[in-house]
Parts: C-alpha cells; structure tokens; sequence
C-alpha cells in the first residue's frame, strides 16, 4: 500500500443520539478539504484482518476534522466506531476525497440542501463551510429524519439558521413534536420548502437510496434542471478493501 | 485502548451495491485529480454521468462499476498482490474537468 495512509489521533467525542457519535480526529499534518467530501477509515484486527469504509466529514476542524458515525446494527465497523473507540485511540484514515460532491465557496449561487437521516452528515459540513465563509447565498437545509430524538446538530443548525442566509426545515417520519404532523416526505411538502427551480439552485440530495431516488425524481418533475442536483446514498460509501 | 476484531459480515446480498464515490480513496493513491467527478459516457447505451454516481459493487474479487442506466460494466479495478489493474474499457470516453 501506498503512503496515502494516515495515523489520526481520536481527540474528542460526542454523542449525537443514542445510536449515532461524533468522532473529532487530529492529523499529523493538515489536510485539505473540501465540503462534503469522505475519509475512508481502514481497521486491522490483530491477525492481519481489514475492513475499509467511508464516512463523510461533518466539519473541518484547525488541526482535522469531524465524521459523524450511525451504528449499523449488524455492521462490522459502525457499533466499533461508535461504542468502543475512545480518547486517545488512533484510526488509520485515508482522505478527505471525492470531488464531486461538493460544495466550494467560489460557487455563488444558491444551494438546497435535502438529507434522509444520516444522510445530513456532509450537508452539515457544507452548512459549516458556509457559515464560516459568511457566505451571502441562500442555504436551505430539508432534514428528513425519523423523530424529534434522531436529530443530529441540532443546536447548530438552530443557531446557523438564525443568520438570514441560512434555514433549516425538518420533516418527521415516524414521530413528530406536539403539534406537527408525522410522516414520510412527499412531493407536496418538498414543493413547499426547497428553493424553486427557477432560482437554479445547486441541489445536493443525500440519504437512503429510496429517498434519494424518490426526492431527485420530484424535483426534476418540479422543474430542477438534472444537472444541478447531485446525489450521494449513505450506506453507499461502505464496503472493503 | 479497544482493540478491534473484526466480524466479517454474513454474505452481503448480490444487489448491495455502492455510490462509486468510494473509489475515490482507492483511486486517490494512483491520480493526483479526482477522477469520481469526471463525466463518463457508457460504451453500452451512450448514457453520461458522474463516475461518483455510477452503481459500485465489490463483493467481488475486483471491483466492478456498473452504469446506472444500462448495467453495463464500466470500470473494474483489481487491487492485490501490491498490485493495481484498472480497466475502464467500459467507457466511450471520461471527461474530466481541469479546474
């Protein structure tokens, strides 16, 4: 293998919910990165066995940056990540890559944002970039997500949202706060809160492959051109190597 | 220190399938560009996409891009015995972007 390998530092840890953690990690070198872009995280048992995945960044940081990370119940490497790794424990990484799904602060226009649980993970990353760039383009970020206690960032996406140029809409699926209704994100309802097409928004769309599927659909019978709406599935970004 | 084992999961089902976007680790070991936000043009049925949108599979000894539209075997890289084998016959053509 190639040097393209790095031993971070697990400097810091969050809970997110009681199935999801933030992981801040600390390179030996800074890095370059770009919104939206993904590590890949490689683990060596002790008899020489790996197993490679890829996690969206959340956030840059001065020395690294943040993944966040959902516990797969069966997974091989998430119920690691999020209930065993500690403080002070290195993980070799690889990245940050990909430079498709991204956004860059040379790109003035105006962004929806539409994420399907974790999904929301590199669009909170690009919502930081913004933020930290004080941007002047519309942000708009659609947060599907399962109930009020499934939310990720939610503190920070309530005070992003309270800058003019960003908001921030939440659609619950399953259990909604007193007073909201509950259910699966529609066409309707995404109608009603993402930036109209004829704003030309840049469109990033990242979830589950149904809800990517579906909500890229809609938007191109709403009048989205197909060549600003990019797509990412979690769980699409597994696998081994 | 927690020591990781490693549980390799039960057969993955045949259609698990991946966002070529995760080629980009991979791939970023032998292109100084990103090539996953290159435009590729399937061979099979003339369809243009991102290489990063294109259907992954890698429950295979090599791993085997397929188009999105078509199914059609786009790229397959093999990477073993310090080794690396990249066949992107599939392709009419890639665009790439210079920035």
């Amino acid at each position: 293998m190639s040097g393209a390998w790095k031993a971070a530092d697990v400097v810091g840890l969050r809970e997110e919910t009681t199935t999801a953690r933030t992981i801040r990690l600390r390179l030996p070198a800074p890095v370059p990165a770009l919104a939206g872009q993904h590590i890949d995280i490689r683990l060596t048992a002790p008899d020489g066995y790996q197993a490679v995945r890829s996690y969206s960044v959340a956030g840059a940081t001065p020395d690294g940056f943040e993944i966040t990370v959902e516990e797969l119940p069966d997974g091989e490497v998430s119920p690691y990540l999020v209930r065993d790794l500690a403080v002070g424990d290195q993980l070799e990484v690889r990245g940050p890559v990909g430079g498709w799904f991204v956004w860059r602060a040379e790109d003035s226009g105006p962004v929806q944002l539409i994420g399907g649980g974790s999904g929301v993970v590199p669009l909170m990353a690009m919502a930081r970039a913004h933020a930290a760039a004080a941007h002047p383009a519309p942000f708009r970020l659609l947060y599907s997500v399962r109930s009020p206690e499934s939310v990720f960032y939610r503190e920070e996406l309530e005070s992003l949202a309270e800058r003019e140029t960003f908001d921030v809409t939440y659609v619950y699926t399953r259990k909604a706060p007193d007073g909201e209704p509950a259910g699966r994100l529609d066409k309707g309802t995404l109608a009603r809160h993402v930036l109209d097409g004829g704003s030309d928004p840049a469109v990033f769309i990242c979830g589950a492959t149904g809800f990517v599927e579906a909500v890229s659909g809609w938007l191109l019978d709403l009048g989205h051109a197909p060549d600003r709406i990019k797509t990412e599935r979690y769980g699409g970004m597994g696998g081994t190597s | 220190m927690n020591v990781w084992t490693g549980q390799p999961r039960a057969q993955a089902l045949e259609d698990d399938y991946l966002d070529g976007n995760a080629l980009a680790g991979p791939l970023s070991e032998v292109f100084s560009i990103d090539i996953t936000a290159a435009l590729g043009t399937c061979g099979g049925c003339g369809a243009e996409g991102a290489i990063a949108e294109a259907r992954l599979y890698v429950n295979a000894p090599a791993k085997i891009l397929r188009c999105p539209s078509c199914g059609a075997v786009l790229l397959r890289l093999d990477e073993r015995e310090g080794r690396l084998i990249l066949d992107l016959s599939g392709f009419k053509n890639v665009t790439i972007r210079l920035e």
